[in-house]
């Protein structure tokens, strides 16, 4: 997928004055934000469970080499075909060919953002000459609007009903003009009529994975509409997507893990559907996919094991770190500018196409710690955009204006003595604009002044009172 | 068009240099090697939700009460001879066509369907007209309301997300608390590292929140799910 990450503030601006999309997220709050703090209240392990779950996506990443080698046997030997995609390039050609092999014209595809990741769709368009359908509801929606999801478990997170029902009319041409299309029901029953078609026609299926499971081989997807069950069931070919990091040991480092999952995503006890697979259909089976190939992408993540963001490979994008990410939720998913919105975004985006392009992300964050409190794996998502900054700093990529105040600061921060001889002088100096106990304007301050109000420092520095509040204890 | 052959060989031996290089930095993959496979061999126990340590009894009300909260419908019938019937009054209730489609499932084809004529069964995977589907189970997990099916010639798996009506019978004696216990049945029935091509868990009618947020039931797998519990 392009990247406008590059472009976060402008982006961020147009999402602000955007009616549609502010309405649409005023919802947010209300919805998975209170859904999953009950789901969590009625399990009182949750807690607990968050950091067996951390330990086991630890183990594993440390073990990295030994399950992805049991993964691949166990696979192989159940009839899976395991191909290793080093780029995000490799994999598309990888399933093209597939594609290719099985002669095949239509796929439909399952939820997957690893696929968004590689720009799967595209290519298999203008590559290939197939016809690409998505089958997540959501992701259909964004698929015929020609956008991308804005948020990883709700692809459509920015849509409202209207804006649904529009396009409905202006697609689906060969259904009456005149028909009734009011109630949500309605909207998914004739999205319903549609896919149904595309299932049923489909030569190749394509779904992401959720987890990889080495003591099976088994893939797992989680959803609650069925449409990945379809996909990978009805095509001859099942093509799975997935990234390193998806692998778990064993069945129970699989069920301890999903008990987190739904919980922290939509507040579910568990998804409606959760579906491991296992090889091609077996020798006598009436259904069921004739060939099953899993494609496993790196695409930078190995890079990522050892360095100070290998916390991040423990994600399992439930999503619940943007429902709660203040930024997220006056911004929404495409701001960002690329796959993965919110703070997970931020922390994982510069890593996959690099900090210059991605800079701006870590650095939209107020640092309120919401993600890092409400994050199933226990990621510290602030402390790893902070090192994203400094990496930043480190290569020399910040605007001028930012370099300047940041070592100028540092400077005064490294030589107290003058930091509170400058802090003695400067602060009456400040007076000069003190309004009320605001500033509403400050030299320097321009664009953060613009916005809003900066209170204005009462009087003595801290260290003045420190200093006289100790000499109080002692005498 | 089409860029190089994928070398899959190649691109295996250069993930797996790779990754040797990025975990330098831990013990060589020689000393961590048997403990994996301890792991794989033994998997772990991790500490189960206090709601698995239940009665009998009380694992079935809560496993009731969970899928119908999940918008689903429960029969409990006193024994398997109960269960055609109560197949026919919940199609009669429904006004569903008395025609069903299912596997060549043993112990639902040993069951007493003569003593209701009028309800036709074919067999076979999912065609794209079929209106209602009948399963039969391996568990019903308690711990969240939730359905085990393992495809086959017995279950095949189209019949759980094709037809808009999908009928799931369990039998008590299959109920279990948490999830670890249906990993325990797999590897019992399968053998240990084998897997039917899918294993299903279903818990309630296919679903979706993706119009406006709105929560809406039949999205592109069941409309209804009705789930026969028998006693016994
Ligand atoms: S970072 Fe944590 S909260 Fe965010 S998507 Fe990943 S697992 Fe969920």
């Amino acid at each position: 997928m392009n990247s406008s990450a590059h472009n976060f503030k402008a982006n961020a601006k147009v999402a602000l004055a955007d009616a549609q999309l502010q309405s649409a997220l005023g919802k947010l709050k209300g919805g998975l934000v209170a859904n999953r703090a009950k789901a969590r209240d009625a399990l009182p392990e949750f807690e607990a469970l968050r950091d067996v779950a951390k330990d086991i996506k630890n183990h594993t990443i440390a073990n990295l080499d030994l399950y992805l080698e049991a993964y691949e046997k166990n696979a192989r030997a159940a009839g899976a075909n395991v191909h290793f995609a080093e780029t995000a390039a490799d994999a598309r050609e990888i399933i093209l060919q597939i594609c290719r092999a099985a002669n095949a014209k239509i796929v439909t595809k399952g939820k997957s953002m690893v696929s968004e990741e590689i720009g799967l769709n595209d290519y298999l368009e203008a590559a290939g000459g197939l016809e690409v359908v998505e089958t997540d509801l959501g992701e259909y929606l964004v698929q015929i609007r020609r956008e991308t999801p804005s948020h990883i478990i709700a692809p459509a997170i920015h849509l409202t009903q209207d804006q649904v029902e529009a396009d409905f009319r202006r697609l689906h041409t060969h259904l009456p003009a005149d028909r009734v299309l009011v109630e949500p029901a309605q909207l998914v029953n004739e999205a319903r009529q549609i896919l149904r078609q595309k299932f049923m026609t489909a030569d190749v299926g394509i779904t992401g994975a959720n987890f990889l499971v080495a003591e099976t081989g088994s893939s797992i997807i989680v959803t609650n509409e069925g449409n990945g069950d379809l996909t990978q069931s009805l095509a001859k070919t099942h093509i799975v997507i997935a990234s390193i990091e998806k692998l778990v040991p064993t069945l129970e480092d699989l069920s301890t893990i999903l008990r987190l999952l739904a919980r922290s995503a939509t507040g579910q006890e568990c998804s409606t559907y959760m579906t491991l697979s296992t090889g091609a259909r077996r020798v006598n089976d009436l259904d069921g996919p004739a060939n099953y190939h899993v494609v496993i992408l790196d695409n930078g993540r190995t890079d990522l094991i050892g360095s100070e963001f290998q916390d991040v490979l423990r994600c399992i994008r439930c999503g619940a770190c943007m429902n709660h990410c203040p930024v997220y939720g006056a911004i929404g998913g495409h701001a960002y500018g690329w796959v993965y919105p919110g703070p997970i975004g931020s922390v994982l985006t510069p890593a996959l196409i690099g900090v210059k392009e991605a800079g701006n992300l870590p650095n939209a964050s107020t640092f309120c710690g919401k993600c890092a409190d409400v994050c199933p794996m226990k990621i510290p998502l602030p402390d790893l955009m902070r090192h994203w900054r400094e990496a930043e700093f480190a290569a020399g990529d910040l605007p001028r204006v930012y370099r300047t105040g940041l070592m100028t600061w540092a400077y005064f921060a490294r030589h107290p003595r003058l930091y509170h001889a400058v802090a003695k002088v400067g602060i009456p100096l400040l007076s000069l604009f003190n309004r009320r106990g605001r500033f509403a304007h400050l030299p320097f301050a321009g664009s953060w002044t613009r916005h809003r109000d900066m209170p204005a420092p009462q009087g003595r520095t801290f260290q003045q009172l420190w200093a006289e509040q100790q000499a109080g204890v002692q005498s | 068009m089409s860029a190089r052959e994928h070398d899959n060989a190649a691109a295996r031996t250069q993930f797996f240099a790779k990754l040797k290089v990025a975990l330098k930095d831990g013990p060589p993959a020689a000393a961590r090697r048997g403990n994996v496979e301890l792991r794989l061999q033994s998997p772990p126990s991790h500490p189960l939700p206090e709601r698995v340590n239940k009665s009998r009894d009380q694992l079935r009300q809560q496993f009731r009460s969970y899928l119908e909260g999940q918008s689903a419908t429960i029969i409990e019938v006193a024994g398997a001879a109960e269960v055609p019937s109560a197949i026919a009054a919940w199609l009669r209730e429904n006004n569903l066509p008395h025609a069903v489609r299912n596997g060549d499932d043993a112990w639902l084809a040993a069951l007493p369907w003569t003593t209701d004529p009028t309800l036709q069964r074919d067999a076979g995977p999912a065609q794209a007209d079929d209106v209602v589907s009948l399963s039969h189970a391996i568990a019903a997990v308690s711990e969240t309301g939730t359905l085990v099916l393992a495809s086959g010639t017995d279950n095949p798996v189209t019949l759980n997300f094709v037809p808009e009506n999908h009928i799931i019978v369990v039998e008590e004696g299959d109920l279990v608390g948490p999830y670890e216990a249906v990993w325990t049945r797999l590897r019992t029935r399968f053998g240990k590292g084998h897997m039917p091509r899918t294993v299903n868990f279903i818990s309630g009618p296919s679903r979706t929140a993706d119009i406006g947020g709105t929560l809406v039931t039949g999205a592109h797998g069941p409309r209804r799910l009705c789930v026969i519990f028998v006693r016994g």
